[in-house]
């Protein structure tokens, strides 16, 4: 098991390298003088542009310029945002829990939604619940989804008053966070009220974040189902006289859910660029939205570390379910 | 494909183009969705031929009485503008058939460009293996190793934000998927028979890998290429939404979506009907996808 995750990893290295590389190239090719270009239209004056440049290290052959960049990142080092002043690092510890929170409720909701209709709609294939699920499932796949977004202030903010329309908690809330999720956070302290208004401010970007997975989901189980329901264990312990729910449950659900895990670990580059889109309409305080804001600040400084980080993520993740789908298959392991 | 080749790259003898396209609309028209998915997106190519015909207004044509007039079947609403106006008193019917010419052509140029970078990047590293496949695959992975919108957010930042920038960016991003399919296709098909009796015969690399390779790998491509007609479409009206796609007036509903966005609990229709209308697009070329899926893909063809 620990040769196949050494395996892995060593696989990941020359992507390692790419990522960097594109990081690094990034701020590069932005159109003009990087550090003019970072400076924004305020300009700078001449002796701190060369203070900068000595900062930034332009002066230096680009190889050499290349490795300082890899020195920084690998020591954790991923500048000062230009906008806010901070070091990027700590700006990104704070944004990023929302957006754990944000994906993490999406995830439930798609899962929790899409595993069973997946499941009820191969058991009762051709049905019209079949039907009318599949068709639904591709309407949320097709979904544009900051539209969707806003129908849902339209309709639940705007219409029946019942949710905020953006932000992660009512203002009058304040306090510390311990691990970052508001809805945690807030049960912690043991302020129902600040719990209410978190997951008020929670449920529509978690809906809009998760429509699209629920429908893969849904789509996905539903098709692993139906491929092991013809296969012949299951009639076997059909033949053998087990209730349809045992089969279904212990059989069937159980091969049927290798597929679904993947599909599911697939699907975090999936929210995490949905996360731009829906961190921007609902104002959610996350990375994606602290990547589109920093492009439009011009702040090249956290568009870079961001790219950087989030790209880090999703090569991170899709290692875990690389490795959980060797776990739970040992035929991958083999070959 | 013209060519009836000497070496007949099918099974079935000498394949008649009028039966094949028989077998094929045969398994197309089994899926209702499909059909009704091709109906849609024949109107919508209709509209956007004919917009300057269809659209009571010109797309850019303020009316200064009419600023947020709901639509006809609303109180306050007329005939005049049956989908109402936004906030500067356009109508909104007219944007939206003019914006149908926008997302069609990009989901046709990114398709066109995502294909012709893939299939020739997909057909190197396939046929020649080794060091030329490592390094374009590598690219790919990279690529791939980012949230397909993130990376297309940051190209339009170094490109500038517009249309064909957006384009561009989404092309690349969308190209991989290409590169791995054919590249999957060529080596499958690489120790075939008949590419070997080609080679016999003394095709060239160029014959090979174009007129004896490529024509055989070209059901999965049209899948796919299907599919990312309609990401094309959802991407660049993202990218639109975020103010870094097509830039305003322009008609393009991401955009027009964008600029109605301050007006949302205030005027329903401006910020419903443009993106209906994304929905409406995507869902009926997904539609069209399911069905070539059906009838061009063998495996997965329903028993």
């Amino acid at each position: 098991m620990l040769k196949y995750i050494l395996h892995r990893i060593a696989l990941l290295i020359p992507t390692l390298v790419g990522i960097t590389i594109c990081a690094f190239a990034f701020v590069r090719l932005l159109p003009g003088d990087p550090i003019l270009a970072m400076a924004g239209e305020h300009g700078v004056a001449p002796a701190r542009y060369e203070e900068l440049k000595e900062q930034f290290g332009y002066n230096l052959p680009i190889w050499q310029q290349y490795a300082r960049y890899v020195g920084e990142v690998v020591t954790g080092d991923f500048g000062v945002s230009i906008s806010s002043k901070r070091p990027v690092m700590e700006e990104f510890k704070i944004l990023f829990p929302a957006t754990m929170e944000l994906s993490f409720f999406a995830m439930i909701f798609a899962m929790v939604l899409g595993i069973p209709a997946g499941i009820f709609a191969a058991v009762k294939r051709g049905s019209w619940f079949d039907q009318s699920l599949m068709g639904t499932a591709l309407v949320g796949y097709s979904m544009p989804i900051f539209w969707w977004g806003l129908l849902l202030i339209i309709f639940f903010s705007g219409y029946l008053g019942w949710t905020p329309v953006s932000g992660r908690i009512g203002l009058q809330f304040f306090f510390k966070p311990i691990t970052g999720f508001m809805t945690i956070d807030t049960l912690l302290y043991g302020k129902w009220d600040a719990f209410r208004s978190a997951l008020s401010h929670l449920v529509l970007p978690a809906i809009v974040l998760g429509t699209i997975p629920l429908a893969v989901i849904a789509r996905q189980t539903r098709s692993a189902m139906l491929e092991v329901l013809g296969e012949d264990y299951v009639r076997t312990a059909r033949a053998k006289g087990l209730s349809p729910s045992r089969v279904i449950g212990l059989h069937a659900l159980r091969n049927a859910l290798i597929p679904v895990v993947t599909t599911i670990g697939l699907q975090v580059g999936t929210l995490l660029a949905g996360a731009i889109l829906t961190e921007t309409i609902f104002a959610w305080p996350g990375i994606g939205k602290w990547m589109v804001d920093s492009i439009f600040k011009r702040d090249y400084v956290v568009v870079q570390s961001g790219l950087l980080l989030i790209a880090l993520i999703v090569m991170a993740v899709n290692l875990i379910v690389d490795v959980l789908y060797a776990v739970i298959n040992p035929r991958i392991r083999a070959s | 494909m013209s060519q009836s080749t000497e070496i007949a790259p099918m099974a079935a003898g000498n394949p008649d183009r009028l039966t094949g396209f028989r077998t094929f609309w045969h398994y197309f028209s089994v899926n209702r969705g499909a059909v009704i998915g091709l109906f849609v997106f024949i109107l919508l190519v209709l509209a956007a031929l004919f917009a300057p015909l269809l659209a009571p207004y010109a797309p850019d044509i303020q009316d200064k009485t009419a600023f947020l007039r709901p639509p006809a079947w609303q109180a306050g609403g007329s005939a005049q503008y049956l989908l109402g106006t936004d906030p500067v008193g356009r109508d909104i019917l007219s944007r939206l058939l003019y914006g149908a010419r926008f997302s069609l052509l990009i989901g046709a140029v990114v398709v066109t460009l995502a294909l012709t970078g893939g299939i020739t990047l997909g057909l190197l590293a396939g046929y020649f293996r080794g060091w030329v496949d490592v390094a374009i695959m590598r690219v790919m992975d990279l690529i791939l190793a980012f949230p397909s919108l993130l990376l297309a957010l940051v190209l339009v930042t170094i490109l500038g934000p517009g249309l064909f920038n957006a384009m561009l960016a989404i092309a690349l991003v969308l190209q991989p998927h290409f590169a791995r399919l054919v590249r999957a296709a060529v080596m499958a098909e690489k120790s075939r028979e008949y590419v070997v009796a080609a080679k016999v015969a003394g095709a060239g690399h160029i014959r090979l890998m174009l007129r004896t390779i490529l024509p055989n790998c070209l059901g999965p491509l049209i899948v796919q290429g299907t599919l990312s007609f309609s990401n094309a479409i959802l991407e660049a009206a993202a990218l639109g939404f975020l103010g870094l796609g097509a830039q305003p007036p322009t008609p393009e509903w991401g955009t027009m979506l964008a600029s109605a966005r301050e007006f949302i609990l205030r005027a329903w229709w401006v910020v419903t009907f443009p993106g209906l209308a994304i929905l409406i697009t995507v869902l009926a070329i997904n539609l069209i996808g399911d069905g070539l899926r059906d009838a061009l893909d063998p495996k997965l063809r329903r028993s």
